[in-house]
Parts: structure tokens; C-alpha cells; sequence
């Protein structure tokens, strides 16, 4: 028998959310960009741009180059800036009826847990997404999210300036994913989020030159979704926290093999710049395999696949 | 102002030369809160390869809520786009970005090149209701008559003074659009309106600045959203520091707003 309306409801730590379904941090700017387009009330949660302490101006173009089905990036993690960020970006959000959760970046521990710091002050800000796997910058960045104790050290210093959960989201570029999302864990994280992009290049036959003036650059889409996939049967394996499915999700279909794979969430990337409506659709599209399937909640998704 | 993502059936397509194309489509929203030098963001079919929606600036909007766009085929997904056929329905986004600012203060010159000639059919409808068809001159350049026939057909249909310049000499005078400023004479202020290719933007950009005329330009860039999300449209500032992005700040600048290098 069909059920009429499954619970959509997860739980993220202490964060409850309304539906497992989540924009990616630097695919969906800082959430104003798509008021005209997406109901941002009905998002499981909004992940904004990657916030550093101070302003940085990002890598040089050319940043972006499409590649089959993905396309790579070089940014550089181009963003405001933490007090441009709480005087111009934080009002709109305050009028959003879903939990904002914030990525933060630094080149050092102490940037780190400066930011956990301050916006922990800020009630809006439902919990904390730890950048430390950005493929495309010189220090920081993937640097702590390729070594376990860098790792740890990063995660116990935001864990101890930030009262609310921490997230913490993980590069692909490492041997042993299983090994990095233990050290976090252990470090007091709440959830996991991966996989960040995944190191890639791509050069111009005509100009005999790398495509991006960075020469390296994160890929991204619908290309790594197997890898990625992959990558959360693995850290399921490793952790007991939840675990939040990133990586070329552009369908309901794909949300839920994230889910079936041990995922507790996703988050939609990519494709916020291609088809913005795919969150709403893909939350829409879940609750009906749910119903379809006769699932009372999206809690019986969760490791599906798993299961002997 | 609010974007829309709508479904926009194509009503025509028009085949100007062997690879350039002009396409007509019914998008009611998106031509009622339209300005010249915005843009639309277009998927070029349903597949996820090509994966990210293609920019164009719109080239006209007419009544019955129809937008039109000119594109010239460079890779695969202008492609895909060319092999599209009147009743498909085009997934299009927009308007979108800055456009041009024009007043009546002003004597206008309209200086396109090439494809990037699409969007100032627009704005030269716009100017003209508001300004003496005397006022406005567009010069236009390509590397062929084939390629600009069509245009200046368009352009003197609404009543306007049309110059050309072609590289091979086959459509008005042998050379680049930028020959056609030089003998303009200096004194009264001007106001420059160019969109082209970025090293004809840099040529225009000098000869305004010789002849001490404002000049705006519109930038095309490579842009994955076009919503100002992605940042993967910047263009370096004129103070050399930092970056404005192409889809928000842009797609049209005040030439001295932006780095010329």
C-alpha cells in the first residue's frame, strides 16, 4: 500500500531538517542569488559560499572549463569575506525559513576557529560546514583535508569554538577516505560531507595551453558521481555520524543511490547551475519513490543498499 | 530584478550564413523585462553532454512575447543548438546582467563585430524611441560580407545610418571596424556602445579614449550560471585588483572599469 505522505525529516546532529536535500557550498552563492527561481523555503538547508576571515579575490581567469558531463573550476575561493558576509549577506538569509549552514576556510587552525568563533554568536547559523578540501588553493585548503591529524586538529578546533554542528566536508584527493573521516569523527565532528571535486585539467589543442589559467581545477557534475558514490559507501564503512552525499546529483534517481549507499543527506552542486529548480525537484522526487515504495520515512533509505 | 526559467518554444530559425544562425522564441517574461545588453542563458538540448547552459546576448525582442537570438556555431554546444528545429522547447533563463545605459545627451555610435554585433539591434530599436535616427551611427565589422549582409540589412530597415568594414574587402571599406572611427571627427561628445571580439574591444576602447568619447562594452566571458553563483565569469578590474564578474556587474562595463591588457 502506497503511503501517503512519507516523513521527509533527518536529523544532522542536534539540526533537524525538513527534507534531506541541501545546496553545495559555492554552487548557490549566498542564497539570494536564486530567490527569483527556487522557493528557498522549501530546501532541506542552504550551504553558502565559502566564507574565509578576511576577503579573498580568487585565482585569475580563465576559472571554468566544461568537460564531458562535468566541468572544472578553479575559483579560488573568491568570497567576502566573514564581516562583509554578517553585514550584507546574513540579513536576507534571516528571513529564510530553512537552516543556513556555513562553509568556512582558513590558511590556519586559528582562522579556522576564529570564524567557528563568531559565528557562533549568530543564531541563524544552524551549524558549520569545515572546508578542508578546496583543490584550488596554494595553502590551506586540501592541505588539512589530506592528512588525518591535520584533519583532526582542524575539526577539534572548530568543534571547540561552535556549539551547534559541525560538518565537516572531505576531499576525494586522498588515498584512504576511510582514514580522514575516522580522524574527524573522533575529533568531535557531527556529520561528514563529501566528496568536495575532484583534481582534474584540461588543455586547449589550438592554443597548446592548460584551459584554466590555474592549470588544475576541481571537476565537477554528473562525471564523478560514481566516484563519489563510491567514496560514501566507503566512509560508511568508517563512521558512525551521518553522512551527507555530495558529487554530480542531479536527479531525484541519484539522491537516492546516495542514500541507498549510507548518505543521511545530499547536497545538490553542480546542477544548481544548470537546472536551478533540480533541489525542489529532487525533493519533490523523492517523496514519491518513498510513496511509490511504500517507505513511511526517508529513514528507511539510509544504508539500503548496505544490507545483506 | 527577477530571472525566469521558462520553456520557450522556438517559433523560427533562420539560417544567415553557414554558421550563423538566428532563432526566434516565444518567452513572454523574459521579453517584457528585457533591456538591451542583457542576456539569456540557454540549455542547447536535454542531455548532460554538453553539460552547462550557453550565454547569448539578446539580439531583439518583438511583439507577441517573442525573444531572438543570433549565435554563430564555434563549438558543440552552439552545435547542438544549430541542429535544434522550430518546436522544440528551448529551457532559457534570463534576463539577466547589467545592460547598456543610454540617454539623449549623447551622439551614439553602435560599434559591433562580428557575432558580437547581436545585441546592439536591440539596443538601436530602444535608442530610436527616444532619439533622432541622426544621432545614432553603427559601424560594423566582420571578416565577411556573408557574414554581414544580413545585419546591415537590419539596421537600415529601422531608418539608421550603417557603415562596414570587412577583412576581405567583399562588404564596404577593406579593413576593421575600428577604421571606420578614424576619420570621425573629434569635438562633440560621444558615447560608444561596442560588443565584438575582445581584441576589437581594446582597439575601440583606444580610439574613444583618443577622441576623448565615453565607451561602454559588453564582455563575453566563459560563465557556468550566469546568476552571479559560480564566479567563474571574472574579469580583472582596471586598478588591477580583484575581479567584477561578467554576469552581475556585467555583461556591459564602463570600458574604464575594466583591466585592457
Amino acid at each position: 500500500m502506497a503511503v501517503e505522505q512519507p516523513d521527509m525529516k533527518i536529523s544532522i546532529g542536534s539540526l533537524l531538517l525538513k527534507n534531506p536535500v541541501m545546496t553545495a557550498s559555492g554552487t548557490f552563492g549566498y542564497g539570494e542569488e536564486y530567490a527569483s527561481l527556487v522557493n528557498l523555503h522549501r530546501l532541506g538547508a542552504i550551504i553558502v559560499k565559502g566564507i574565509s576571515l578576511l576577503p579573498r579575490q580568487g585565482n585569475p581567469p580563465p576559472r571554468i572549463a566544461e568537460t564531458a558531463c562535468g566541468m572544472l573550476n578553479s575559483i579560488g575561493l573568491e568570497n567576502v569575506g566573514l564581516e562583509r558576509f554578517l553585514s550584507e549577506k546574513l540579513p536576507f538569509l534571516q528571513g529564510i525559513n530553512t537552516p543556513l549552514i556555513v562553509n568556512i576556510l582558513g590558511d590556519r587552525l586559528e582562522d579556522y576557529q576564529q570564524l567557528a568563533a563568531r559565528l557562533n554568536e549568530e543564531e541563524k547559523v544552524a551549524a558549520l560546514e569545515v572546508n578542508i578540501s578546496c583543490p584550488n588553493v596554494k595553502q590551506g585548503g586540501v592541505a588539512f583535508g589530506t592528512d588525518p591529524d591535520m584533519a583532526y586538529a582542524v575539526t577539534k578546533g572548530v568543534r571547540r569554538h561552535f556549539r551547534r554542528p559541525v560538518i565537516v566536508k572531505l576531499s576525494p584527493n586522498v588515498t584512504d577516505i576511510k582514514e580522514i573521516a575516522a580522524a574527524v569523527e573522533e575529533a568531535g565532528a557531527d556529520a561528514v560531507s563529501l566528496i568536495n571535486t575532484v583534481l582534474g585539467m584540461a588543455i586547449d589543442i589550438g592554443s597548446c595551453r592548460p584551459k584554466l589559467a590555474n592549470i588544475f581545477g576541481g571537476l565537477s557534475g554528473p562525471a564523478i558521481k560514481p566516484i563519489a558514490l563510491r567514496m560514501v559507501w566507503q566512509a560508511a564503512d568508517s563512521v558512525s555520524i551521518p553522512i551527507i552525499g555530495i558529487g554530480g546529483i542531479t536527479t531525484p534517481e541519484d539522491a537516492i543511490e546516495f542514500m541507498l549507499a549510507g548518505a543521511s543527506a545530499v547536497q545538490v552542486g553542480t546542477t544548481n547551475f544548470i537546472n536551478p529548480k533540480a533541489s525542489e525537484e529532487i525533493i519533490g522526487g523523492i517523496g514519491t519513490y518513498l510513496a511509490e515504495n511504500s517507505m513511511a520515512s526517508i529513514r528507511d533509505l539510509i544504508g539500503r543498499a548496505r544490507r545483506a | 530584478m527577477p530571472a525566469y526559467q521558462q520553456r520557450a518554444e522556438i517559433v523560427r530559425t533562420e539560417k544567415l550564413t553557414g554558421d550563423i544562425f538566428r532563432f526566434t522564441v516565444k518567452a513572454p517574461d523574459i521579453a517584457a523585462d528585457s533591456r538591451p545588453g542583457q542576456f539569456v542563458m540557454v540549455r542547447t538540448g536535454e542531455g548532460m553532454d554538453p553539460l552547462l547552459r550557453r550565454p547569448f546576448s539578446i539580439h531583439q525582442v518583438a511583439e507577441g512575447g517573442v525573444v531572438q537570438i543570433l549565435f554563430k556555431v564555434i563549438g558543440k554546444g552552439t552545435q547542438a543548438l544549430a541542429n535544434l528545429q522550430a518546436g522544440y522547447c528551448l529551457d532559457i533563463l534570463g534576463p539577466l546582467g547589467r545592460g547598456f545605459a543610454y540617454n539623449t545627451q549623447h551622439r551614439h555610435y553602435l560599434v559591433g563585430g562580428g557575432i558580437g554585433i547581436a545585441p546592439l539591434l536591440f539596443l538601436a530599436r530602444q535608442m530610436l524611441k527616444k532619439n533622432e535616427p541622426s544621432a545614432i551611427k553603427v559601424l560594423l565589422g566582420a571578416r565577411t560580407g556573408e557574414e554581414l549582409s544580413a545585419l546591415v540589412v537590419d539596421f537600415a530597415s529601422i531608418g539608421l545610418d550603417v557603415e562596414s568594414a570587412t577583412e576581405d574587402g567583399s562588404l564596404g571599406k577593406q579593413g576593421l571596424v575600428t577604421d571606420l572611427m578614424t576619420p570621425v571627427k573629434n569635438g562633440n561628445p560621444a558615447m560608444v556602445y561596442a560588443c565584438g571580439p575582445y581584441p576589437m574591444l581594446r582597439a575601440v576602447v583606444g580610439a574613444s579614449r583618443e577622441k576623448n568619447w565615453a565607451c561602454q562594452v559588453s564582455l563575453e566571458t566563459i560563465m557556468a550560471c550566469g546568476l552571479g553563483s559560480c564566479l567563474g565569469c571574472a574579469v580583472l578590474r582596471a586598478d588591477m585588483n580583484g575581479y567584477v564578474h561578467a554576469c552581475k556587474d556585467g555583461p556591459v562595463f564602463d570600458a574604464d572599469d575594466v583591466a585592457w591588457l
